[in-house]
């Protein structure tokens, strides 16, 4: 279905996101900036609205942003204003969000990313810097509504995208690569569930090679990955059948519904809020020289991209696999440790994915506590480079490692663990097997080829799995031919 | 009760207490308050309490009054309105904390305008204040309490706000000086908005150098504040204290003296105060302000902008007065504003909203901000040929209770030599010059470069030695 609308039409999709800012404080208070506090007890004046509380700019806010919009080779407003949007809404206690309207902090710049093994960049229009709204709570069995001001002045920074994104998957991919950046310089959890990561996607179609774009409809509430592309995709699927129908997408709000699988309307533009948007008279001007950007720029870490083409030419990776390995900065520094202890960086590569990743739930926090670390990890993989052990053993070890926390060494000396590479004394255990397996080796010998890796099997269990691999499979290859 | 400075040198002197002054002053409170209306709460026990051993500073022991639109922790807050019925203050305005500090004594809550808006204190939730020297007639506003309750001797120096001449014409009404600091010389943190980018607190006193004592307290830049500039404070005091004239640029806006635009009285006394100027050796030449008349307009319109904003915080949920019987969240909100709100203020949100509705914004708005930028820059090109503006406050002197109330243009008018000194951010200081035929004080006022309140205090206390207002007695 999709696949036939999208031969027949474009879609055009902006992504605006929000990221709540990891700062010490709030951004126009005093108060703590804490998740999951008890309600009500990380405020100060200013994010309750009391009268007479004036906000007052965090710096440190502030300078995270300008980390950001460096990150993503943003032009850095030299002057950039703030603005009240009013609205009358319970979590909104002032009536009103101090934000960065028609002057923001930062213009232009770009996400990119690995997409289909090639390097996409996204542009972006803006990134402005915002207070977050407190929160209501709605007690329906009580038939009472609560609000809760601790989220209330929490910093946000919205990224604001060009309509440049071409289909759901690429969507999800230039929301991944922002949240990356965000998470390398550890300014945002980057975590769409908990909400301090947030998407809205404007979404629209149009006849393939045409220049004008459709109207667009604005997707809210997507609360993951998966949900960003399913709403994207039901949006398609919904503004095709209306335009087959040869009528008119109409520019409204939807809300998307992830239990139900469908968008609802929430406001057409006619219905759209005044915002009654004017400069914030309590604050100056937020002024940014070319010094501070400097000092901002220094504090910058290499950034995902940067570092995922070091891997592509320092360790020979291919983009997938440096992709994967700088899924966070704890992966991709546990990765460059093995790799330049144990000097096999495909090895490596290769044993850090299949083997310590299936152990691994989440790259961001996991690698904090884990063991084996990389230092052991790259012992331990020395040992399959030194011949001391096989791959599989490797692999035995490894999980010894995990539950024990020795040193792979230490492990490889109690169990006195080392591969056997004598063929002499392979080539008895080979020669018993076959001896007390007539009938496979008829079989074999009239076309089974797969009893090649029963023989093989046989052999490593008489020898408790410590027979050299490849020592083995060519002795057993040498002795099947009847050499 | 007499002057702050004389208070002081009896304290010093051990002439009288603290404790005594207080005593004497809650007496005179206890009697003519019920008259005047200027406090809606005293702090009678609290007051005497710290008399006993007041903080050591500048203002040991001087009562203070206060306006309800700062706080002062843990007192009620209401800005004369409804809506804010039994709202504590959760902390102190910066310039309580300071006051307090300095070791004044706060002897309560001073009766305003509704949220500040109104130029004869009637906009008020719990009665108008009245003028002591004539009880039929308006204190002004909308800092009306803090004027009345100065010239009545029910306090010796007060805190007011001017947003267009709240300060300044209350105190021109009832005979007392008043300052309008320069926009970024004090703290608004603490002080409930009107228009955030016209409002500034000031002292109001009975001369020059009480006026400059409480400012001396106050000023300063302040953290909490993001619009206080980082500029030196000055030494007002010592400037009240000399005072001199002498070779003293004067500027007299041409647009400020237009014929029939000042009532005869006040024409004369004004005419008459130049003259004790320049006999005094200040220098007078004529400037211009070509865009005065768009004052009014430009004012209102910012000055609402602002208010629509800064008022829509009230909306029941979180302090404050709360509707009964709603129906919906949106509900509760309109009906709390609809109850809560008196209808000036109702009028200014109105306005405000309007004008910062999309469609509206560029005509309204940002055409104001426009003009105010050209008044402000006539101001300061005047300000390179003039060390200060002599001008009038009003074109008249106290009206009737209820003359102007049903004619909101006309109310408004009253402010026209007031809100340009808000609109350019500059300082000005009110002072009476003289009384009218009828006995009703005549104010006029300084205006000054930006910062340049050491010198309006010079100018000031170089005219009260030239023509010294003589204070009527008054017994209300």
């Amino acid at each position: 279905m999709l696949e036939e609308i999208l031969k027949k039409y474009e879609v055009v999709i902006g992504l605006e996101v929000h990221a709540q800012l990891k700062t010490k404080t709030k951004l126009m208070s005093a108060a703590a900036n804490v998740y999951g506090a008890p309600p009500n007890s990380a405020v100060s004046t200013p994010c309750t609205g009391m009268p007479g509380a004036l906000p007052t700019l965090n710096k440190e806010a502030v300078a995270v942003a300008v980390q950001m919009g460096l990150a993503l080779d943003c032009e850095i407003q030299p002057v950039s204003i703030f603005s009240r949007k009013h609205y009358f809404y319970p979590d909104l206690p002032k009536g009103y969000q101090i934000s960065q309207y028609d002057r923001p902090y930062a213009l232009k710049g770009g996400v990119s990313f690995f997409y289909n093994n090639e390097r996409k960049t996204i542009n972006l229009t803006r990134i402005h810097l915002e207070e977050d709204a407190g929160k209501n709570l709605h007690f329906d069995d009580r038939g009472i509504s609560l609000v809760d001001l601790n989220r209330s002045s929490v910093p946000l920074i919205e990224i604001v995208s060009e309509p440049e994104i071409r289909s759901p998957l690429e969507a999800a991919a230039y929301l991944k690569a922002l949240r990356l950046v965000l998470r390398y310089l550890d300014i945002c959890d980057g975590n769409l569930e908990e909400g301090n990561f947030r998407c809205d996607a404007n979404v629209s179609l149009r006849i393939r090679g045409a220049s004008a774009f459709g109207t667009r409809v604005e997707l809210k509430n997507i609360n993951s990955f998966r949900n960003l592309e399913k709403a994207i995709n039901y949006e398609i699927e919904r503004q095709h059948q209306v335009i087959e129908a040869q009528e008119k997408v109409i520019q409204e709000t939807r809300l998307w519904d992830a239990d139900k699988n469908k968008s609802i309307s929430m406001r057409s533009k006619e219905e759209a809020a005044d915002y009654r948007y004017f400069p914030e008279p309590d604050l100056l001007p937020l002024r940014i020289s070319s010094a501070y950007i400097e000092t901002q720029k220094r504090k910058l870490p290499e950034l995902p991209m940067a570092r995922m083409a070091r891997f592509v030419e320092d360790y020979a990776r291919s983009p997938y696999d440096a992709e994967v390995l700088c899924a966070s900065v704890d992966l991709a520094n546990y990765f460059e440790v093995v790799a330049k202890s144990a000097g096999d960086f495909t090895m490596a590569s290769n044993f850090i994915q299949t083997n310590v990743l299936a152990k691994i739930a989440n790259v961001e926090t996991d690698f904090k506590s884990f063991y084996p670390d990389a230092k052991a990890l790259g012992d331990l993989l020395l040992k399959v480079i030194d011949k001391t052990l096989s791959l599989n053993m490797a692999k035995e070890v490894f999980e010894e490692m995990l539950s024990s926390k020795k040193l792979a060494s230490q492990i490889i000396q109690e169990k006195n663990l080392f591969q056997v590479t004598d063929e002499g004394a392979l080539k008895v255990a080979l020669q018993k097997v076959l001896d007390e397996n007539p009938g496979q080796l008829t079989d074999y010998r009239s076309g089974k080829d797969k009893l090649f890796g029963f023989f093989m099997g046989q052999a490593q269990k008489a020898l408790q799995g410590k027979a050299s691999p490849a020592v083995l499979k060519g002795l057993l290859e040498r002795m099947l031919k009847g050499e | 009760m007499g002057r702050l400075v004389d208070l002081k040198k009896a304290y010093a002197d051990k002439k009288t207490s603290p404790r005594e002054t207080l005593l004497d002053l809650f007496k005179r409170i206890e009697k003519l308050n019920p008259k005047l209306n200027a406090y809606l709460e005293i702090f009678k026990e609290e007051a005497l309490k710290a008399s006993d051993n007041p903080r050591a500073g500048s203002l040991s022991g001087i009562p203070i009054g206060i306006k309800d639109m700062i706080s002062i922790e843990g007192h009620e807050l209401n800005a004369s309105s409804k809506i804010l019925k039994g709202y504590r203050a959760p902390r102190s305005a910066t310039v309580t904390e300071k006051l307090a500090n300095a070791g004044a004594i706060f002897t309560g809550r001073l009766n305003c305008d509704e949220f500040a808006m109104g130029s004869s204190n009637e906009n008020t939730s719990f009665g108008p204040v009245l003028n002591p020297n004539d009880l039929s007639r308006t204190a002004g506003g909308s800092s009306g309490g803090s004027a009345a309750a100065v010239r009545a001797d029910l306090c010796v120096g007060s805190l007011g706000t001017d947003t267009g001449g709240s300060i300044r014409l209350p105190a021109a009404f009832c005979g007392t000086v008043g300052l309008k600091p320069t926009y970024g010389r004090v703290s608004r943190s603490g002080v409930i908005a009107f228009a955030s980018s016209l409002d500034q607190v000031g002292p109001l006193a009975d001369d020059a150098q009480d006026t400059a004592e409480i400012f001396q307290v106050i000023a300063g830049r302040d953290e909490r504040d993001a619009t206080t500039l980082p500029v030196a404070t000055g030494d007002y005091v010592g400037a009240a204290k000399i005072g001199n004239l002498k070779g003293l640029k004067v500027g007299l806006p041409k647009e400020y003296f237009v014929k029939g635009g000042l009532s005869p009285d006040i024409e004369k006394l004004t005419q008459q105060s130049i003259e004790a100027l320049k006999k005094e050796g200040a220098v007078f030449s004529e400037v211009s302000l070509p865009h005065t008349d768009y004052g009014i307009a430009v004012y209102y319109l910012v000055a609402t902008a602002e208010a629509a904003s800064n008022l829509s915080r009230y909306d029941g949920i979180r302090y404050g007065k709360r509707a009964k019987d709603f129906k919906s969240m949106k509900d509760l909100i309109v009906k709390t504003r609809s109850e809560g709100f008196g209808a000036e203020v109702k009028r200014r949100i109105m306005l405000g909203t309007f004008a910062l509705s999309s469609g509206y914004f560029d005509a309204y708005y940002s055409k104001a901000q426009f003009v105010r930028s050209k008044i402000q820059q006539e101001f300061l090109d005047a300000f390179q040929k003039v060390d200060v503006i002599f001008a009038p406050v009003s074109p008249t002197t106290a009206f009737k209770i209820g003359e102007k109330s049903s004619d909101p243009l006309q109310m408004y008018l009253c402010d026209i030599y007031t809100v340009c000194v808000n609109l350019a951010g500059l300082p000005a200081l009110s002072f009476p010059i003289g009384d009218d035929a009828k006995g009703l004080p005549v104010g006029a006022q300084f205006i000054g470069a930006p910062f340049a309140e050491e010198t309006l205090f010079s100018a000031l206390a170089g005219f009260e030695k030239a023509a010294p207002y003589k204070r009527r007695s008054l017994e209300c």
